[in-house]
Protein backbone atom coordinates (compact mmCIF):
# COMPACT_ATOMS: atom_id res chain seq x y z
CA UNK A 1 0.00 0.00 0.00
CA UNK A 2 2.98 2.45 0.49
CA UNK A 3 5.49 3.31 -1.88
CA UNK A 4 8.84 1.84 -1.72
CA UNK A 5 10.38 5.37 -1.22
CA UNK A 6 8.18 6.12 2.15
CA UNK A 7 9.73 2.71 3.21
CA UNK A 8 13.39 3.51 2.82
CA UNK A 9 12.73 6.87 4.44
CA UNK A 10 14.14 6.72 8.12
CA UNK A 11 12.31 8.28 11.16
CA UNK A 12 14.85 11.75 10.05
CA UNK A 13 11.78 13.69 8.09
CA UNK A 14 9.00 12.54 10.91
CA UNK A 15 10.53 13.80 13.79
CA UNK A 16 11.84 17.27 11.91
CA UNK A 17 8.03 17.71 11.13
CA UNK A 18 6.87 16.74 14.59
CA UNK A 19 9.16 19.22 16.29
CA UNK A 20 7.98 21.88 13.82
CA UNK A 21 4.91 20.92 14.73
CA UNK A 22 5.48 21.28 18.39
CA UNK A 23 7.09 24.60 18.07
CA UNK A 24 3.84 25.98 16.09
CA UNK A 25 1.61 24.51 18.32
CA UNK A 26 3.83 26.47 21.01
CA UNK A 27 3.63 29.46 18.70
CA UNK A 28 -0.17 29.22 19.09
CA UNK A 29 0.29 29.61 22.83
CA UNK A 30 2.65 32.50 22.74
CA UNK A 31 0.08 34.42 20.74
CA UNK A 32 -2.67 33.51 23.26
CA UNK A 33 -0.54 35.79 25.71
CA UNK A 34 0.06 38.75 23.55
CA UNK A 35 -1.71 42.25 24.10
CA UNK A 36 -3.49 42.38 20.53
CA UNK A 37 -7.27 42.39 19.94
CA UNK A 38 -9.52 39.02 19.22
CA UNK A 39 -9.46 39.69 15.36
CA UNK A 40 -6.19 39.81 15.02
CA UNK A 41 -5.31 36.89 17.84
CA UNK A 42 -8.02 34.70 15.80
CA UNK A 43 -6.41 35.25 12.66
CA UNK A 44 -2.13 34.47 13.43
CA UNK A 45 -3.59 31.68 15.38
CA UNK A 46 -5.90 30.48 12.43
CA UNK A 47 -2.76 30.76 9.84
CA UNK A 48 -0.67 28.56 12.83
CA UNK A 49 -3.25 26.18 12.32
CA UNK A 50 -3.09 25.97 8.71
CA UNK A 51 0.30 25.75 8.85
CA UNK A 52 -0.08 22.69 11.20
CA UNK A 53 -2.35 21.16 9.69
CA UNK A 54 -0.89 21.15 6.55
CA UNK A 55 2.22 19.74 7.55
CA UNK A 56 0.67 16.48 9.49
CA UNK A 57 -1.45 16.48 6.42
CA UNK A 58 1.85 16.04 3.96
CA UNK A 59 4.26 14.50 5.71
CA UNK A 60 2.31 12.35 8.51
CA UNK A 61 -0.52 11.28 6.67
CA UNK A 62 1.74 10.96 3.47
CA UNK A 63 -0.30 12.83 0.98
CA UNK A 64 3.15 14.39 -0.21
CA UNK A 65 3.60 11.11 -2.05
CA UNK A 66 0.42 11.14 -3.41
CA UNK A 67 -0.16 14.26 -6.08
CA UNK A 68 -3.66 13.52 -7.16
CA UNK A 69 -5.14 12.40 -4.23
CA UNK A 70 -3.39 15.65 -2.67
CA UNK A 71 -5.53 17.74 -5.19
CA UNK A 72 -8.58 16.19 -4.33
CA UNK A 73 -8.38 16.16 -0.17
CA UNK A 74 -7.16 20.55 -1.26
CA UNK A 75 -9.80 21.64 -3.43
CA UNK A 76 -12.74 19.34 -2.11
CA UNK A 77 -12.00 21.28 1.85
CA UNK A 78 -11.25 24.24 0.28
CA UNK A 79 -14.81 24.80 -1.21
CA UNK A 80 -16.04 23.34 1.63
CA UNK A 81 -14.91 25.79 4.13
CA UNK A 82 -15.09 28.39 1.86
CA UNK A 83 -19.04 28.04 1.33
CA UNK A 84 -19.07 27.66 5.32
CA UNK A 85 -18.05 31.26 5.10
CA UNK A 86 -21.04 32.89 3.54
CA UNK A 87 -22.69 32.90 7.76
CA UNK A 88 -20.04 35.19 8.98
CA UNK A 89 -21.77 38.09 7.34
CA UNK A 90 -24.62 37.10 9.38
CA UNK A 91 -22.88 36.88 12.24
CA UNK A 92 -22.10 40.66 12.20
CA UNK A 93 -25.64 41.36 11.20
CA UNK A 94 -27.05 39.85 14.47
CA UNK A 95 -24.90 42.87 16.41
CA UNK A 96 -24.94 45.86 13.92
CA UNK A 97 -28.11 45.61 11.89
CA UNK A 98 -31.86 44.47 12.07
CA UNK A 99 -34.20 42.83 12.99
CA UNK A 100 -32.16 41.59 16.49
CA UNK A 101 -29.51 44.29 16.66
CA UNK A 102 -28.35 44.53 20.06
CA UNK B 1 -11.93 -2.60 -26.19
CA UNK B 2 -13.15 -5.69 -28.97
CA UNK B 3 -14.62 -9.08 -27.24
CA UNK B 4 -11.39 -10.40 -28.65
CA UNK B 5 -9.40 -8.74 -26.06
CA UNK B 6 -11.86 -9.65 -23.60
CA UNK B 7 -11.31 -13.20 -23.91
CA UNK B 8 -7.78 -13.34 -24.90
CA UNK B 9 -6.18 -10.51 -22.27
CA UNK B 10 -4.87 -10.78 -19.41
CA UNK B 11 -7.41 -10.27 -16.10
CA UNK B 12 -5.12 -7.38 -14.66
CA UNK B 13 -5.55 -5.40 -18.21
CA UNK B 14 -9.58 -5.67 -17.49
CA UNK B 15 -9.15 -4.75 -13.45
CA UNK B 16 -9.48 -0.96 -13.03
CA UNK B 17 -6.65 0.70 -11.69
CA UNK B 18 -7.48 2.11 -7.61
CA UNK B 19 -8.76 5.46 -7.94
CA UNK B 20 -5.68 7.87 -7.19
CA UNK B 21 -3.68 4.79 -7.13
CA UNK B 22 -4.53 4.60 -3.70
CA UNK B 23 -5.71 1.17 -2.25
CA UNK B 24 -9.50 1.12 -1.53
CA UNK B 25 -9.29 0.76 2.10
CA UNK B 26 -7.20 3.72 2.21
CA UNK B 27 -9.20 5.66 0.36
CA UNK B 28 -12.30 4.46 1.94
CA UNK B 29 -10.71 6.08 5.51
CA UNK B 30 -9.64 9.34 3.00
CA UNK B 31 -13.36 10.16 2.26
CA UNK B 32 -14.19 9.61 5.90
CA UNK B 33 -11.79 12.04 6.88
CA UNK B 34 -13.04 14.64 4.26
CA UNK B 35 -16.61 14.27 5.64
CA UNK B 36 -15.56 14.53 9.12
CA UNK B 37 -13.47 17.71 8.74
CA UNK B 38 -16.61 19.04 7.30
CA UNK B 39 -17.87 18.63 10.52
CA UNK B 40 -16.15 19.72 12.39
CA UNK B 41 -15.24 22.55 10.05
CA UNK B 42 -19.18 23.16 10.49
CA UNK B 43 -18.68 22.92 14.38
CA UNK B 44 -16.25 25.29 14.02
CA UNK B 45 -17.67 27.56 11.49
CA UNK B 46 -21.18 27.50 13.82
CA UNK B 47 -18.66 28.30 17.21
CA UNK B 48 -16.80 31.76 15.57
CA UNK B 49 -20.47 32.89 13.90
CA UNK B 50 -21.87 32.45 17.69
CA UNK B 51 -19.07 34.07 19.32
CA UNK B 52 -18.73 37.15 17.12
CA UNK B 53 -22.69 37.69 16.97
CA UNK B 54 -22.58 37.32 21.16
CA UNK B 55 -21.60 40.59 23.37
CA UNK B 56 -19.68 39.85 26.51
CA UNK B 57 -18.38 36.29 25.32
CA UNK B 58 -17.08 35.11 28.54
CA UNK B 59 -13.42 34.17 29.00
CA UNK B 60 -13.02 31.68 31.88
CA UNK B 61 -10.27 29.96 31.33
CA UNK B 62 -7.53 30.86 33.73
CA UNK B 63 -4.08 28.41 32.66
CA UNK B 64 -3.02 26.70 29.89
CA UNK B 65 -1.19 23.65 31.63
CA UNK B 66 -3.60 21.35 31.21
CA UNK B 67 -4.52 22.22 27.40
CA UNK B 68 -0.90 22.32 26.84
CA UNK B 69 -0.09 18.90 28.40
CA UNK B 70 -3.33 17.72 26.30
CA UNK B 71 -1.75 19.07 22.75
CA UNK B 72 2.01 17.87 23.69
CA UNK B 73 0.79 14.23 24.34
CA UNK B 74 -1.70 13.96 21.57
CA UNK B 75 1.01 15.07 19.23
CA UNK B 76 3.59 12.92 20.28
CA UNK B 77 1.23 10.08 20.00
CA UNK B 78 0.65 10.84 16.11
CA UNK B 79 4.96 10.35 16.25
CA UNK B 80 4.64 6.81 18.42
CA UNK B 81 1.86 6.21 15.55
CA UNK B 82 4.37 6.94 12.61
CA UNK B 83 6.53 4.89 14.58
CA UNK B 84 4.43 1.77 15.05
CA UNK B 85 3.82 2.01 11.21
CA UNK B 86 7.06 2.33 9.86
CA UNK B 87 7.69 -0.60 12.03
CA UNK B 88 4.80 -2.68 10.63
CA UNK B 89 6.48 -1.94 6.79
CA UNK B 90 9.33 -2.85 8.05
CA UNK B 91 8.32 -6.36 9.03
CA UNK B 92 8.98 -5.86 13.14
CA UNK B 93 5.94 -6.86 14.15
CA UNK B 94 6.32 -6.79 17.99
CA UNK B 95 7.85 -3.03 17.40
CA UNK B 96 4.65 -2.24 15.59
CA UNK B 97 2.49 -3.68 18.08
CA UNK B 98 4.07 -1.61 21.14
CA UNK B 99 4.45 1.68 19.59
CA UNK B 100 0.69 1.24 18.56
CA UNK B 101 -0.56 1.03 21.92
CA UNK B 102 1.73 2.99 23.45
CA UNK B 103 -0.45 4.74 20.85
CA UNK B 104 -3.26 4.36 22.20
CA UNK B 105 -2.35 4.72 25.81
CA UNK B 106 -1.28 8.03 25.10
CA UNK B 107 -4.86 8.75 23.59
CA UNK B 108 -6.23 7.38 27.03
CA UNK B 109 -4.45 9.63 29.00
CA UNK B 110 -5.46 12.59 26.97
CA UNK B 111 -9.04 11.80 27.46
CA UNK B 112 -8.42 11.17 31.08
CA UNK B 113 -7.06 14.51 31.45
CA UNK B 114 -9.94 16.14 29.17
CA UNK B 115 -12.72 14.33 31.24
CA UNK B 116 -10.97 15.81 34.21
CA UNK B 117 -10.64 19.24 32.71
CA UNK B 118 -14.57 18.38 32.21
CA UNK B 119 -15.12 17.62 36.00
CA UNK B 120 -13.56 21.03 37.06
CA UNK B 121 -15.68 22.69 34.71
CA UNK B 122 -18.95 20.85 35.79
CA UNK B 123 -17.48 21.47 39.40
CA UNK B 124 -17.62 25.03 38.98
CA UNK B 125 -21.40 25.50 37.81
CA UNK B 126 -21.02 24.72 33.99
CA UNK B 127 -22.97 22.12 31.95
CA UNK B 128 -24.54 22.16 28.51
CA UNK B 129 -27.52 24.79 29.55
CA UNK B 130 -25.71 26.54 31.75
CA UNK B 131 -22.75 28.59 31.99
CA UNK B 132 -21.82 30.67 35.55
CA UNK B 133 -19.60 33.25 33.69
CA UNK B 134 -22.33 34.65 31.04
CA UNK B 135 -24.15 33.11 28.23
CA UNK B 136 -25.14 29.90 28.44
CA UNK B 137 -23.62 29.13 24.79
CA UNK B 138 -20.73 29.31 25.49
CA UNK B 139 -20.61 25.88 28.00
CA UNK B 140 -23.28 24.06 25.25
CA UNK B 141 -20.98 25.21 22.15
CA UNK B 142 -17.59 24.05 24.63
CA UNK B 143 -18.92 21.00 25.44
CA UNK B 144 -20.22 20.34 21.94
CA UNK B 145 -17.43 20.86 20.43
CA UNK B 146 -14.77 19.12 22.91
CA UNK B 147 -16.92 16.13 23.35
CA UNK B 148 -17.26 15.67 19.89
CA UNK B 149 -13.65 15.44 19.46
CA UNK B 150 -12.94 13.26 22.59
CA UNK B 151 -15.88 10.41 21.01
CA UNK B 152 -12.82 10.48 18.23
CA UNK B 153 -10.38 10.17 20.71
CA UNK B 154 -12.16 7.67 22.46
CA UNK B 155 -13.42 6.02 19.08
CA UNK B 156 -9.25 5.78 17.91
CA UNK B 157 -8.27 4.47 21.28
CA UNK B 158 -10.54 0.99 20.97
CA UNK B 159 -9.85 1.24 16.76
CA UNK B 160 -5.78 1.04 17.76
CA UNK B 161 -6.07 -1.49 20.26
CA UNK B 162 -8.29 -3.60 18.31
CA UNK B 163 -6.06 -3.21 15.11
CA UNK B 164 -2.65 -4.21 17.25
CA UNK B 165 -3.97 -7.00 18.81
CA UNK B 166 -5.54 -8.42 14.81
CA UNK B 167 -2.23 -7.52 14.05
CA UNK B 168 -0.51 -9.64 16.50
CA UNK B 169 -2.68 -12.40 15.86
CA UNK B 170 -2.08 -12.19 12.13
CA UNK B 171 -5.70 -11.06 10.55
CA UNK B 172 -4.91 -7.51 10.23
CA UNK B 173 -1.61 -6.40 7.89
CA UNK B 174 0.29 -3.31 8.03
CA UNK B 175 -1.93 -1.84 5.83
CA UNK B 176 -4.73 -2.00 8.25
CA UNK B 177 -2.45 -0.26 10.80
CA UNK B 178 -1.53 2.36 8.60
CA UNK B 179 -5.12 3.43 7.76
CA UNK B 180 -6.07 3.55 11.37
CA UNK B 181 -3.15 6.02 11.71
CA UNK B 182 -4.42 7.73 9.30
CA UNK B 183 -7.47 8.35 11.24
CA UNK B 184 -5.38 8.87 14.77
CA UNK B 185 -3.54 12.00 12.75
CA UNK B 186 -6.69 13.15 11.70
CA UNK B 187 -7.88 13.30 15.09
CA UNK B 188 -4.16 15.43 16.06
CA UNK B 189 -4.84 17.72 12.79
CA UNK B 190 -8.53 18.64 14.09
CA UNK B 191 -7.15 19.32 18.21
CA UNK B 192 -5.04 22.14 16.53
CA UNK B 193 -7.91 24.24 15.53
CA UNK B 194 -9.97 22.93 18.51
CA UNK B 195 -6.97 24.49 21.41
CA UNK B 196 -6.58 27.85 19.53
CA UNK B 197 -10.65 28.31 19.08
CA UNK B 198 -12.06 27.44 22.14
CA UNK B 199 -9.57 27.55 24.46
CA UNK B 200 -6.57 30.35 23.73
CA UNK B 201 -9.19 32.47 22.41
CA UNK B 202 -10.90 32.47 26.21
CA UNK B 203 -8.26 32.82 28.34
CA UNK B 204 -8.71 35.34 31.06
CA UNK B 205 -6.23 37.94 30.57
Amino acid sequence: MTSPEAKTNGMGKDLIVYVCILALAGIQFFIAYQGISASQMFVRMLIVACIEAALALLFFMHLWENRGLKWFVLIFTVAVILGMQYGWTDSYRLIDGVPWAH
Amino acid sequence: MCQADVTMGSHSALMEQPTFSVPAKKMAMWLFIIADSATFAGCLVAYGFIRNATPNWPRPFHGITNVAVMTFILLTSSLTMLIGVRSAQNGNKSGAVRWTLITAFAGALFAILHVREWMTMIGEGATLFHNPWGTPLFSSLFFSITGLHLLHVTCGVIALIVVALRYQGGRYKADDLEVTGLYWHFVDLVWMFVVPLVYLLNLAH
